[in-house]
């Protein structure tokens, strides 16, 4: 076994924090491969802190490690300082399980979880030593593989992989592993690269670019095809039917060093039917799967026992919907094992009383913040995006809060969603401003901070076909709520930079032609664009000028009905005319209940793959299938107008195309 | 009750800072099922304290540790402790000590007069570093300015320099044994390497003593008689 541990130690003393490449983690491994197992890189393409607590990449590296004919390790992307001693050294990119050079793995296999980090993808394939560009690796080469909900359109970046896996990777990661295992033994001879990836896009779930072509016409898409007729024309996600079956990670990598969630974490449901039309999270991870609840308790005191951690968190799209979400918290907080020590943290709260009933259950000591997501200000705009809070679900939600001793409040919004007016905008200045009135009644001092992020629409949501506001309506935006915040005492405003959101907007719902850009950005040193002080908003935009290519037509456009999107060769399951209907729902403000309680509407999350919710309670949460009890009749009958002009949705909309740039 | 912990920081771990080695520690002791008293308020704190910080990078093998465990608490077997808690560590930090101290007695950070450490030095011969070493020695005062909060500061070191030699040559360059005082400030190998004539280059640097001072004499933290358990207990990692 090869280590560069003796040629790493010396650089470490010279980097910022040497702690995060070290391994050591309590539930780390320490694999002694076999000839002809098949070697697994997880590879994180952000920090350290960032990359470690990924409960994805940890559940694959378990269950591959408990195959005979796998093994596998982990790495994250060094840091700059330390990139720069490695490459002055001459060393490649390393696991840090056993420090071993990446290249000697059979597989790098990266977690896209953001769409600024793509240049990061590509600095780790090439400091693992292996050519950037799919079409100029070799036999001898590991193939890069990518996992993870970018991977829902990885055209932007496909010419640097060589498969991409869609949807729940539990299952696929094993029959790639038998085509690959399968490779090695025949010796990975010349022009065996091409064979085993045409063997892999065979897998259900596996989509190999390089089988693919995208064609063209003018600026326009017409459609990516296989080249080969056993190639599938379409690539269906995994979906994994129940979680029961699942129960990783088994033994939740411990860091020694402080990362992000550094706590306990153990996931109570995957999916989520709720239906809010900006999430793709919530749209490509359907159904809901829930885990028994006796599981879920097992994998609580058993984790807290072996970890010593004193935070577990239950994690899901929306923790508050799970199935007797308060016998587990409240049998986690009162185990007399747990010494009255353990606090249990809830994720992506939902915005009700009751809620907040189960918070106080489980922040009897701490009781210093809480973090809602409404998204809009007006009760029109959560109509659109089918987020059904009313303002007084909130206020209640605040007003039960600051009574129960909480005294900070945190509240996410979206802002540049379709059909938004500063009306809409200024809403959420007057939801934190009465807010704030409302903590006076119980505080001295309550706070209330709003957090604004520009809204990228995603592939296989409803908002796939609208066009992102440009970058000066979303500082104008936010101009607006400083404005009207600026004087109010306990709001504190804070905003996600608009510039990063054009740069996602880019990725989000590019094409192919975007991969130059991606290696020219790369080329040019921009790694790290997911942290402010290395984002490059001018050398994207120069490149995108460079290569011929509208920032205009691929992010402000809207889309119409008949147009190819990128991504058309692959599926989530949700039917094409169910997102359409529900874009146009969206336009005349209707809301849709949450199907986990009520007729199918058909999405064909479930009907496509013969698979169902697993859902202990027949019957919705308090409150109605929303949880808030709210109308879902049809709004007022206001104009609905996106960027002023309505009847472009749905009819061919004219705009500067790409070549113009 | 309070409970000093002796324990060692080698290997990998070296790399850890002083932050990360009280979270591990936090993690160890609830997984060993020991009762620690927690600070009152509004976040409570288990009451742990730590000796003089290692700097990241640098080894030891006499790292301390006060525990105050809840009044409430069964007194835990001290003779069996260094190897339960072992068991639990990461690799290259093992108990190697533990006994109770009174609550009257003074913290670590009081307690502590010097310390003895292994300095690696780098790029250099014996005959060299010896020259260094009794040129120090000699000296009367050892001037070096550093930067502190902000501002430029000269202090002499020559009081804090208790002993130092040179033990022999390494595979690039030589080894020192020197004791450092830590009283009322304490001095960092490094600086004394800077502040030697010509500055020596540091290579890896080992912790090897804590000490105390007792009727003028000085002796280890936790006394001699007290228990020091060997530990083969199954690797946490």
């Amino acid at each position: 076994m090869s280590t560069l541990w003796t040629q790493l130690e010396p650089l470490l003393s010279k980097v910022q924090k040497p702690a995060r490449y070290i391994g050591c983690e309590d539930g780390s491994l320490h694999p002694q491969p076999r000839a002809g197992q098949v070697g697994w890189l997880m590879t994180y393409p952000d920090t350290y802190e960032i990359g470690l607590p990924n409960q994805g990449l940890q559940i694959l590296y378990e269950i591959l490690n408990e195959r005979d004919d796998a093994w596998a390790e982990r790495s994250y992307a060094p840091w700059v300082d330390l990139e720069d001693e490695l490459r002055r050294a001459g060393l490649p990119l390393f696991s840090v399980d056993t420090h071993r050079p990446a290249a000697e793995f059979d597989i790098i296999a990266f977690n896209l979880s953001a769409e600024l980090v793509y240049t990061n993808v590509l600095n780790c394939v090439d400091l693992a030593g292996v050519p950037v560009r799919a079409a100029d690796r070799r036999p001898e080469h590991p193939l890069i593989a990518i996992g993870g909900h970018c991977t829902y359109n990885p055209e932007p970046i496909s010419d640097f992989v060589d498969l991409v896996v869609l949807g729940d990777g539990e299952e696929v990661v094993g029959e790639i592993t038998d085509i690959v295992r399968e490779w090695k033994a025949s010796g990975r001879t010349e022009g065996s690269r091409e064979q085993v990836l045409r063997a892999l896009s065979q897998v259900p779930g596996v989509y190999v670019p390089s089988l693919y072509e995208a064609e063209f016409d003018g600026d326009r898409l017409v459609g990516i095809f296989p080249r080969y007729s056993d190639v599938p024309e379409v690539v269906e996600k995994r979906t994994i039917t129940d979680l029961a079956d699942w129960p990783y990670p088994k033994n939740q990598l411990v860091p020694l060093t402080e990362v992000v969630h550094d706590r306990l974490n153990v996931e109570v449901f995957r999916g989520c039917t709720r239906g809010c039309r900006f999430c793709q999270a919530g749209m490509i991870t359907r159904p809901v799967r829930e885990r028994p609840a006796e599981q879920v308790r097992n994998m609580v005191s058993n984790g807290l026992r072996r970890t010593g951690y004193d935070e577990v968190a239950l994690t899901s799209l929306s923790t508050a919907d799970f199935s007797g979400i308060e016998r587990v918290v409240a049998d986690t907080v009162n185990d007399p094992a747990n010494c009255g020590q353990v606090s249990v943290s809830l994720p992506s709260l939902r915005v009700d009383a009751f809620t907040v009933g189960i918070a106080a259950e489980i922040q009897k000591a701490r009781r210093t913040g809480l973090t809602f997501a409404p998204e809009a200000g007006t009760w029109r705009m959560r109509q659109v995006i089918n987020k059904l809070i009313r303002n007084e679900d909130l206020y209640g939600a605040v007003e039960s809060a600051y009574s129960q001793g909480w005294r900070r409040m945190k509240l996410y919004f979206l802002t540049g969603l379709p059909t938004e007016t500063d009306e809409d905008t200024l809403g959420i200045a007057e939801l934190a401003n009465h807010c704030v009135e409302l903590g006076r009644a119980h505080h001295k001092n309550p706070s209330v901070t709003v957090s604004v992020g520009g809204f990228v629409p995603k592939p296989f949501t409803p908002f796939q076909w609208f066009g992102q506001n440009t970058v000066p309506e979303l500082y104008r935006k936010v101009g607006l709520l400083r404005d009207a915040t600026r004087k109010s005492r306990g709001v504190q405003l804070k905003w996600h930079d608009p510039k990063a959101t054009l740069i996602e907007g880019i990725m989000s719902r590019g094409d192919r032609r975007l991969g130059p850009v991606i290696e020219e950005v790369w080329r040019k040193g921009g790694t790290f664009q997911e942290w402010s002080e290395f984002f490059d908003h001018g050398l994207w935009v120069e490149t995108m000028a460079a290569h011929g290519l509208s920032v205009e037509w691929y992010v402000y456009r809207h889309r119409t009905e008949d147009e190819a999107l990128p991504w058309d060769h692959l599926s989530a399951g949700l039917h094409r005319d169910f997102l359409w209907q529900d874009w146009r729902d969206a336009l005349d403000q209707v809301g849709l209940e949450d199907c986990r309680w009520t007729p199918c509407y058909d999405c064909g999350a479930c009907t496509g793959y013969g698979v169902e919710h697993v859902v202990a309670s027949a019957v919705p949460p308090a409150g109605g299938s929303q949880g808030t009890g709210q109308d879902l009749s049809a709004g007022d009958s206001v104009p609905v107008t996106i960027g002023g002009v309505r009847s472009s949705i749905g009819a061919s909309t004219s705009t500067a195309g790409v070549g113009t740039s | 009750m309070r409970v000093r912990i002796r324990f060692t920081k080698v290997g990998k771990v070296r790399f850890l800072g002083h932050r990360d080695l009280a979270r591990i520690w936090e993690r160890t002791l609830r997984r060993a099922e020991l009762s620690v008293a927690y600070s009152e308020g509004f976040s409570p704190r288990p009451k742990l304290s730590f000796g003089l910080a290692l700097s990241t990078g640098y080894e030891s093998d006499g790292e301390y540790l006060d525990v105050e465990l809840a009044s409430t608490a069964e007194p835990p077997q001290l003779a069996a402790l260094p190897g339960r808690l072992s068991a639990l560590l990461p690799e290259g930090i093992d108990a190697t000590a533990a006994c109770e101290v009174s609550r009257s007695e003074p913290s670590l950070q009081q307690a502590v007069t010097s310390c003895s450490w292994l300095i690696d030095v780098v790029d250099v011969t014996v005959a060299e570093a010896t020259d260094a070493v009794d040129r120090a020695l000699a000296a009367t005062e050892l001037m070096l300015t550093r930067e502190r909060k902000g501002k430029q500061v000269t202090d002499d070191l020559r009081p804090y320099l208790l002993d130092l030699s040179v033990t022999g040559p390494t595979p690039t360059g030589a080894r020192l044994l020197a004791e450092l005082g830590t009283q009322p400030r304490t001095l960092r190998p490094s600086e004394l390497l800077a502040a030697l004539d010509p500055p020596l280059d540091e290579g890896l640097v080992r912790r090897t003593h804590q000490w105390t001072t007792d009727d003028g004499a000085r002796r280890e933290l936790i006394p001699l008689d007290a228990t020091s358990a060997q530990h083969d207990g199954e690797r946490a990692s």
